[in-house]
């Protein structure tokens, strides 16, 4: 690949700084370090990374997609790959991992059946209006078509899982936990920042305090987490005995196992959360907010009105890297309960993982395929859809 | 960075609002703080201690002992030390070199213009394909890798100057950082296979390397949007007075870009520091990382609680004072402009 440069034309995404963009001209001088040299320097500075993004990125996806149309097969002498097709998708989406991958579905009750129309219902009326939209072209209705069906069938997932009789299946799990978590995260890390702002003696004590558990691995998170919650040597075990729960474990009911994973992710990223909430408050103008304490405007009023917009272009990026590092969950889970009781906790990561070690190589790089394709969709989606919506008319 | 900083706080509380927000603030302090005192309590316990249920308080309802730290440190020494200075190595390496990488690419995606041709694109997408199918046929690699190199070479002259096509800076930046969307686990079997043949797997260059390649999106991501914020005039002289790129570069951005480069340092580093599913493929024995050593001590008799305690405090200990510093630089409104929206 060539780049062609013209070193003579200023920045593209000039900064606040740079209104009307200046042609930045960085002429080749005498002090060049070889003859030439600025004139490569263009390449010099970019080369590098893509080079080492492109070998460890690109090449190894490349034949991570073969690997998931392929078996490894054990031989005598070593192992080899025999081409199969689509053979491990068809495996996850209907054979006989498909209960593992897709869950255990049911047929829904009425109520589900509600829920199932509705969300049908909405989505069809969302794309009629994306339809009449003149400003919408037809790649993005197409964009858009597709975005339907794939949340169509997720929400049919989501009640064929819930029905009597049904379970998730890691799919599910992981979005469960990416939704919950990243929710759960946002507001917590809101409201912190949010206090740590205020006229308080002692509060770098606290911002510092808030920034430890992100800091800490994720496999000791895991740990610590199994340690609390253990009924019987756990810190918490004359409250569970109170309560009559001592032969209990959190870790044997599907769902209190899941909820312990979703607290332990809270806990770790509620301060990535915070962090940059806390920055975009301290970094929001002062002179209205204090314009509006003098005509006597009430803290709700203030943020409602004034720093509500201004983190709103800070808070859905933040979203977005916590929805694409949420669904990489794999650390704490496979600690905090192994994947169990049974697949109930595990996440598609994980699921890749068991997979892997059991060798089933084809198997594992499918559903890292599967994986990469909802995250690719549902970032795109949030970039292409929700976020404008967002940043433009608050 | 001039503007006022809302870090005075606008007005006095009220009474009543302080202790609520005292109140709030105590609580949650607890919540982070409680499990970390748990992992203390529970390094200075003897094993039937934390076996024969909950003790809270040392020298209240317990003997503290140093046993577990004693263990580690002593009987084991070397166990301990190996990996902590194989993480010690790998983070901070990694993370220098990320951001080496990273803050060049940074630059050069905000300062010079790109435009590479579709075409180009596709006949280097073309001619991996192609190398990578060779060497999943079974042609040595060096072969595979030299024609492939060979046939990109021959096509860019000819058919990679046809398409008028071109992308610009911010398809570069998407595309890097998009990156990022990539699981790890989609990539780490081939990467494995890749040490494995280089004969690098169990070192601690392939954990450097791959986690330069994790880390780079993030630092291009945050160091891009911090550059922009960087006036152009300083450069511009720099550049009527004589200055190479490279010059300009060194002495004039990157000092000024001191806390941005420092911020993105830490988050970086906390990552390599961290890590534990790369790790686990990549490396056994000599380049273990201390999160497999706090895993390791899930033996067979069940989770050696007490170990895995001065473990985790141990790998807490360094990222405290990383805690304080970042504290710090948010403060002064410093990460402001590498995260606006």
């Amino acid at each position: 690949m060539q780049l062609d440069v013209h070193p003579a034309q200023g920045s593209v995404q000039a900064g606040p700084s740079l209104q009307a963009p200046a042609p930045a001209r960085v002429e080749p001088q005498a002090h060049t370090l070889w003859p030439g040299g600025d004139r490569v320097a263009h390449n010099v500075f970019l080369w590098p990374a893509l080079l080492v993004v492109l070998v460890l990125s690109i090449f190894p996806l490349l034949v991570s997609l073969y690997l998931s149309l392929s078996r490894f097969e054990l031989v005598p002498g070593g192992f080899e790959f025999n081409f199969v097709g689509w053979d491990n998708y068809q495996t996850l989406l209907f054979g006989s991992e498909r209960i593992h991958f897709l869950g255990l579905l049911k047929p829904p009750a009425l109520g589900g059946w509600l829920v199932f129309g509705g969300g049908v219902a909405a989505l069809a009326w969302w794309l009629a209006r994306a339809a009449r939209d003149p400003r919408v072209h037809a790649g993005g209705l197409g964009g858009r078509a597709l975005v339907a069906l794939l949340a169509a069938g997720s929400l049919w997932l989501l009640v064929g899982a819930f029905s009597p009789g049904g379970r998730p299946g890691t799919l599910l799990v992981t979005v469960i936990y990416v939704g919950a978590g990243v929710t759960l995260q946002y507001g917590l890390g809101l409201g912190l920042a949010v206090l740590t702002t205020q006229r308080l003696p002692g509060r770098r004590f606290f911002r510092v305090v808030f920034l430890l558990p992100m800091m800490i691995t994720p496999v000791g998170v895991g740990y610590m987490f199994r340690m609390l919650t253990d009924t019987g040597k756990g810190p918490f075990q004359p409250l569970w005995k109170l309560l009559g729960l001592t032969n209990f474990s959190w870790v044997t009911d599907p769902w209190g196992a899941r909820v312990a994973v979703i607290i332990g992710d809270v806990w770790q990223w509620t301060p990535f959360m915070f962090i940059v909430l806390l920055a975009a408050l301290e970094g929001q103008d002062v002179e209205p907010l204090e314009a509006a304490l003098v005509d006597g405007a009430s803290p709700w009023q203030i943020f409602r009105a004034l720093t509500w917009p201004a983190i709103i272009p800070v808070s859905s990026t933040l979203i977005l890297i916590r929805i694409i590092e949420g669904f990489k969950i794999v650390d704490l889970p496979n600690i905090l309960t192994n994947g169990g009781p049974g697949t109930a906790t595990e996440s598609l990561t994980l699921h890749a993982y068991i997979a892997w070690r059991t060798f089933d190589l084809g198997g594992s790089a499918a559903v890292a395929y599967g994986l990469l394709f909802v995250v690719t969709v549902v970032g795109v989606a949030y970039v292409n859809l929700v976020r404008p919506r967002l940043t433009e008319d608050p | 960075m001039s503007k006022p900083i809302r870090s005075r706080g606008l007005r006095e509380l009220s009474p009543a609002r302080l202790v609520l927000s005292y109140l709030l603030l105590g609580g949650w302090a607890f919540v982070v703080l409680f499990p970390l005192y748990w992992l203390v309590v529970t390094s200075l316990k003897t094993p039937i201690e934390v076996d024969s249920g909950p003790v809270y308080v040392p020298y209240v309802d317990f003997q503290p002992t140093l046993d577990a730290w004693h263990y580690l440190f002593f009987d084991l020494g070397s166990d301990t030390f190996r990996p902590y200075l194989n993480t010690v190595v790998i983070g901070l390496t990694s993370s220098v070199l990320a951001l080496a990488l990273g803050a060049a690419a940074a630059y050069a995606l905000v300062r010079f213009h790109y435009a590479p041709r579709l075409g180009a694109i596709g006949v280097f997408i073309g001619c991996v394909l192609l190398a990578t199918g060779a060497l999943l046929a079974g042609v040595p690699w060096p072969l595979a890798a030299g024609a492939g190199l060979a046939l990109l070479l021959i096509l860019l002259q000819t058919i990679g100057r046809r398409f008028r096509r071109a992308l610009g800076n911010n398809d570069i930046a998407f595309w890097l950082i998009s990156q990022r969307m990539l699981p790890p686990v989609a990539v780490v079997i081939p990467i494995y296979v890749l040490f494995q043949r280089l004969g690098l797997l169990d070192t601690q260059v392939a954990l450097i390397v791959t986690y330069v390649a994790t880390n780079l999106p993030i630092v291009v991501w945050l160091l891009r949007d911090y550059f922009s914020t960087i006036p152009l005039e300083l450069e511009e002289c720099a550049a009527i007075d004589g200055a190479s790129t490279y010059r300009i570069f060194w002495s004039i951005v990157l000092p000024v870009a001191v806390p941005g480069l420092v911020a993105t340092f830490l988050f970086v580093l906390v990552f390599a520091w961290n890590e534990y599913l790369l790790a686990l493929f990549l490396s056994s024995a000599r380049a273990q990382t201390l999160p497999l050593t706090v895993v390791a001590q899930n033996a067979t008799r069940g989770p050696q609680w007490w170990y895995m305690s001065v473990l985790i405090l141990i790998m807490i200990l360094p990222v405290i004072g990383m805690a304080i510093a970042l504290e710090r630089y948010i403060s002064r409104g410093i990460l402001v402009g590498a995260i606006k929206g």
